[in-house]
């Protein structure tokens, strides 16, 4: 997208500095995030709004285009890479100005799988949504889950799985949770290549989440629910 | 038999039709709808064993990169197809499509591959499983022979080597699970593995339940 080779951020107003970005993201170029990223606090900018308007905003181009099949997996993760670079600037400038808390989520991909791109991915967007992420990794057995959404008192749990031989253990986790008596205690989101809204109903999650974006806007969601339901009740 | 042969050695195994699918112009009573990743060892298969009743019509191999559209694919070509035969066979395991295929199979009544996919029917479903092998990444024959047009170039390595660890980071080896005794193949797999970073092995394993598959299907009436 961007072309011009020598462009100076710097010189750009801030509409077209953040529309910059977006191309910027698209293109996954770390060092112009950064320094975008820095050109913007320079000017006066909340690190809550630069995260949510510009690197956020233009994650979200990047997602839709993905799942449009216009860009592809190492496109996405060059553009991860590059929101990656503007939120490590911004992480503890977020923590100091006390931006909106939206809710703790516990994260990790099941037990006998090691693929995380996905799960990284949903991490980092949920981070950029203000939501707190405790990722536990990879290859993680059911205590992990339940042991940590416990002492994090977290509202969220998300499982990723990426085999179709490693998707039904997140039906163990929530059965475990059932079993417990703590199932109805955390919104339970899923997510990989080969799963479907189905097996998400059939396992008993509360929602199956296509992608990063749309894991973002289903916590957002059901957290919001789960907060009116707690004040109604 | 098949006349359209395609030419497994080729990325694009067989896409002479608008939906990437081998015309067919066999007169078997049986159709083989398969992935291109298997026609060599499918083909090879049949000359050996004089299967002249199983017609093969391959899906391009690539779709393995999309396993979402694979089902869509497979059912294109058994409805379009089916009436023309005794039986029609699915020569694809589940192959990441979390048991979408499974259940297309089930509709349609016809069978298919019952593994998680081609790297478990060719050792052995059981065995395979037994291994649980989580950090190995494995390449069969097909994918050793096309690794730059499956692997490196549709992941971006060639573009973007530091994107290596994002994919290969959390494995350990690369496995692969030969059906040919060729050393120069092998020797190209063992290429890979270096260039993955990974410890290599090399398993032989044959036509594994491939062959005992087709040789069920093609004895049955």
């Amino acid at each position: 997208m961007a072309e011009e080779d020598d462009l100076i951020l710097s010189e750009l107003d801030d509409d077209e500095l953040v529309q910059q970005m977006f191309d910027d993201l698209y293109d996954g170029l770390k060092p112009e995030i950064e320094e975008a990223v820095n050109i913007l606090l320079e000017r006066g900018w909340e690190p809550y709004d630069i995260l949510t308007k510009a690197l956020v905003g233009g994650m979200t181009i990047v997602g839709n285009d993905f799942r449009d099949g216009i860009l592809f997996v190492p496109e996405v993760l060059l553009a991860a890479n590059a929101m990656k670079g503007g939120m490590a600037i911004l992480k503890p400038l977020l923590v100091e100005t006390g931006a909106p808390k939206m809710g703790k989520m516990v994260i990790g991909t099941v037990k006998g799988d090691i693929h995380d791109i996905g799960k990284n991915l949903v991490s980092m967007m949920m981070e950029g949504a203000g939501f707190e992420v405790v990722d536990l990794g990879i290859n993680n057995p059911v205590e992990n889950y339940i042991d940590t959404a416990k002492a994090e008192e977290a509202d969220i749990v998300g499982m990723s799985a990426l085999l179709t031989t490693t998707m039904p253990y997140m039906k163990v986790v929530i059965d475990t949770m059932i079993e417990q008596g703590i199932r109805d205690d955390y919104i339970v989101l899923v997510g990989g290549a080969p799963l479907n809204e189905e097996f998400g109903k059939a396992i008993g999650a509360d929602a199956y989440c296509r992608d990063a974006a749309v894991a973002v806007e289903t916590a957002k969601l059901l957290v919001a629910r789960k907060h009116n339901r707690m004040s109604a009740g | 038999m098949t006349t359209a042969i395609p030419d497994p050695d080729r990325a694009d195994v067989v896409t002479p039709d608008a939906d990437g699918v081998s015309p067919l112009e066999g007169g078997g009573r049986v159709l083989l709808v398969a992935c291109g990743a298997l026609a060599h060892e499918i083909l090879h298969l049949k000359r050996i064993n004089g299967w002249d009743h199983l017609d093969l019509a391959c899906l391009p191999a690539i779709l393995h990169n999309r396993p979402d559209r694979i089902p869509d694919a497979v059912h294109a070509v058994v409805t379009r197809n089916s009436s023309e035969y005794d039986r029609v066979c699915v020569v694809y395991a589940d192959c990441g499509t979390g048991g979408a295929l499974q259940r297309l199979c089930d509709r349609l009544g016809v069978e298919m591959i019952r593994a998680p996919h081609c790297y478990a029917f060719f050792e052995g479903v059981d065995s395979f499983i037994e291994r649980d092998e989580m950090t190995a990444f494995y390449l069969t024959d097909f994918l050793v022979r096309q690794f730059d047009a499956f692997v490196w170039r549709p992941l971006g390595l060639d573009r973007h080597p530091e994107l290596h660890d994002a994919y290969f980071g959390h494995y350990e080896a690369l496995v692969y699970l030969a059906q040919s005794e060729d050393p120069a193949l092998t020797q190209q797999a063992a290429d890979h593995a270096q260039r993955l970073g990974l410890r290599f092995e090399r398993r032989k394993t044959g036509y594994g339940e491939l062959a005992t598959t087709l040789e069920q299907w093609a004895s049955q009436d």
